[in-house]
């Protein structure tokens, strides 16, 4: 640029303070941007503003509470995260939970999966600047919270999963509920890929813009569609299947490009494979206990355990250190936001401040799960 | 210059009353008051519109509770920033940050007085019609990048940046457009141009060039108006509110209604040159004599390539600012170029449509 300008006239480079309110950032997020014009030269990212020490508190709590904690890390994973604890103390207490109760939460999973990816479809055409997928997202995502509501009374922090089992058994309408769901979805996807996916200056938007590689993504710890977006494997539901996700078929979504437009398609068709979960699931629900009873009080055997499972935002790793009391010696989340944001810097660079927007959607952060 | 029989009567009553001068005095000051007020009424309209269609395409109502059909809703809104207290920031510029929404009501104001309602309600008529509106709608973008400067505020200054790089680069578009329609029509008055569509719309007239020529002006006006996919000005989701970030109550209502004017400003003259501004299509209302007939015509005329903004605005993603221009430069220039060759060449043999 300098070359071109001459010597006499130099551009000069300056920050931009992106955040931490900013429509851009999804939350409580600062990005400091130092740009040259509109081209961003490096991204700074300062986090802590919504950070509420929920690692420190569960220390303090039983593994009962501990439970509602998780739900305020990724809220619109709420249900997936409560799921990790639940398992993680199933399996450090050796409670073998019945296939009704797998069959549940599997379908319960996918279901705030769907939830969660017609939030993320809505607001990553808002941040394009395609105002109304919003609403059209909205449309399918309120069926989804309809279902919630109807079964355990709660919308989007549900609390459903308890240690042994969901807290209430299901609604008598549920199958018929989520067999609507499904039809509707099935006519409603192709049109969101008729509105944006298909649309030429969406295209020209997120082709090739944040690319990152597959040795990339590994190196930086990327997971999730974020990372199956430069074809990494990582899907837990395929490495270390839990609940009912070994009976089911489906497939992993990947996609090697490893630019924006890859992470949107990923997204995609992860809709469409949630959508085939279901399908597999909805009439064969096994009947048998909801719940299984535990002590009031429980305490883990002293020792370290770890559970993962697959959010909607990617590898969700809950790590827990047993000094045999009834709360954890140390608790520590891993979340997929965190690692995932860490790459936007390497993403970014060299590219104009409209990309960062883009490129912070298809990342799909949620900066309460980052901050914890 | 306006010829309705009541303006007449007012026109005459004026000079019966007083010596000439002050009467012509007092006659443009009321004609200045009556735009004010049609810029007003207009920009309340045209955000209902808005919000309605927006509330069509996206299985929502909009505004249906003030008035009927919530026709209403805008006014109580306009109200409430009428009411609402002018904050700002103690490092603005502040004479240049007070000014810049004048200059752009100014602008607008000034393109809509050549806009022709009718035959008979028509402001002011000249010779250079046309390129007059052009050209006072080019000082619009002063304003905007005022705001974006004085502002004192980086994303109102890259808001107001960015305005000046995408109107200068599609005033160009426009213009040639302008100058491609005008090689038909041979004149640049509006209301000869408008007669000379009685032998069928320029847009029948000059067929294929024609065509092209109206979807170059249905992008570049979109991006004249600064409306999505070309609202990078303001664009929502990267800078807050871009160059009026820093505007509050009636200062911000100014910028909001100028761009809704200046959208019908855009329409007026799609309608002009390529729709036959207030005549009935195929002459259907000619011989019968409804009052305000041509009225009706052109508003709605208007009002449907108006939908056909909105339409673009509820659909589109938003381009990136190296798109908007590989798009203007690379695309529409040489394309409007070669069809303003077209035009002249299909003009010199005589190869236009006439009824």
């Amino acid at each position: 640029m300098e070359d071109f300008l001459g010597e006499n006239i130099k551009t000069q480079e300056y920050f931009l303070n992106m955040g931490p309110q900013h429509p851009a950032t999804h939350g409580v997020l600062r990005l400091l941007l130092k740009l040259d014009g509109e081209i961003v030269h490096n991204v700074d990212m300062d986090l802590g503003y919504i950070h509420r020490s929920i690692e420190k508190m569960c220390e303090r709590d039983t593994y009962k509470q501990i439970v509602h904690l998780t739900d305020r890390l990724d809220y619109l994973s709420a249900h997936i995260n409560n799921e990790a604890v639940c398992l993680l103390v199933e399996d450090a207490l050796n409670i073998e939970v019945s296939d009704r109760i797998k069959v549940i939460r599997t379908i319960m999973s996918e279901l705030t999966r769907l939830s969660s990816h017609a939030l993320w479809w809505g607001v990553m055409g808002m941040d394009i600047g395609a105002l109304t997928t919003f609403m059209y997202a909205f449309r399918e995502r309120e069926l989804i919270n309809d279902i919630f509501e109807e079964t355990c009374g709660a919308r989007l922090t549900m609390n459903y999963n308890v240690i042994g089992g969901v807290r209430y058994d299901l609604h008598e309408n549920f199958v018929k509920r989520v067999k609507a769901l499904l039809a509707q979805l099935k006519q409603k996807l192709p049109e969101y890929d008729k509105l944006l996916t298909g649309n030429v200056i969406f295209r020209k938007r997120l082709e090739g813009i944040g690319y990152i590689s597959k040795e990339d993504a590994i190196a930086y710890g990327l997971n999730g569609p974020t990372a199956r977006g430069s074809g990494v494997s990582c899907d837990i539901r395929k490495i270390h299947p839990y609940s009912a996700y070994d009976r089911v078929d489906f497939e992993e979504s990947i996609f090697t490009e490893g630019d924006s437009y890859a992470r949107y398609k990923v997204r995609i068709k992860e809709m469409w494979q949630s959508v085939h979960i279901i399908e597999q699931l909805i009439d064969k629900i096994p009947e048998g206990e909801f719940r299984h009873k535990t002590k009031a009080l429980i305490k883990l055997p002293p020792g370290d355990y770890l559970q993962r499972v697959e959010t909607a935002r990617g590898d969700f790793g809950v790590y827990v250190h047993s000094d045999g009391k009834k709360s954890p010696y140390r608790m520590k989340f891993r979340s997929p936001g965190f690692a995932n944001l860490a790459a936007l810097n390497k993403m970014a660079k060299g590219l104009k401040i409209a990309d960062i927007v883009a490129i912070l959607s298809t990342i799909d952060i949620v900066v309460p799960d980052i901050d914890r | 210059m306006i010829r309705l029989s009541i303006f007449t009567q007012i026109h005459e009553w004026l000079y019966s009353l007083m010596p000439a001068s002050s009467a012509h005095i007092l006659e443009l000051v009321l004609i200045a008051a009556a735009y004010l007020g049609i810029f007003a009424i207009l920009g309340l309209l045209l955000v209902w519109l808005e919000r309605r269609v927006a509330g069509f395409f996206q299985l929502r109502l909009g505004p249906n509770r003030v008035g009927p059909i919530g026709l209403f809703q805008t006014i109580a809104d306009a109200l409430k920033l009428v009411s609402k207290e002018l904050t700002g920031t103690v490092k603005a510029d502040h004479f240049l940050y007070g000014a810049a929404p004048y200059f752009i009501i100014t602008t607008a104001l000034m393109a809509m007085a050549l806009i022709p309602f009718s035959q008979e309600i028509h402001a002011f008529d000249i010779n250079i019609g046309v390129f007059f509106i052009a050209s006072v709608s080019s000082v619009g973008v002063v304003g905007i990048f005022l705001a974006g400067w004085a502002s004192n505020n980086k994303y109102s200054l890259i808001g107001g940046m960015r305005t000046g790089i995408q109107m200068i680069s599609y005033e160009l578009s426009i213009g040639m457009v302008i100058v491609t329609m005008t090689t038909l029509a041979g004149t640049l008055q509006i209301s000869e141009l408008i007669e000379m569509q009685r032998n069928g719309w320029f847009i029948i007239q000059g067929h294929f060039p024609a065509i092209l020529a109206f979807m170059i002006f249905m992008i570049a006006g979109t991006a004249e108006s600064n409306r999505v996919p070309f609202d990078l000005v303001e664009a929502e989701s990267e800078l807050g509110a871009g160059f009026h970030t820093e505007y509050s109550g009636m200062n911000f209502a100014y910028f909001f209604l100028a761009e809704f004017v200046n959208l019908f400003i855009i329409s007026s003259i799609a309608v002009v040159l390529f729709f036959g501004g207030w005549l009935a299509p195929f002459g259907i209302t000619d011989g019968l004599h409804i009052p305000f007939i041509g009225l009706f015509w052109f508003g709605l005329k208007v009002t449907a390539i108006i939908f056909i903004f909105m339409w673009f605005r509820w659909t589109f993603p938003r381009f990136r600012i190296d798109q908007l221009l590989t798009l203007e430069w690379k695309y529409l220039l040489p394309i409007n170029m070669v069809n303003i060759v077209v035009m002249a060449l299909m003009v010199w043999l005589g190869l236009i449509i006439k009824f």
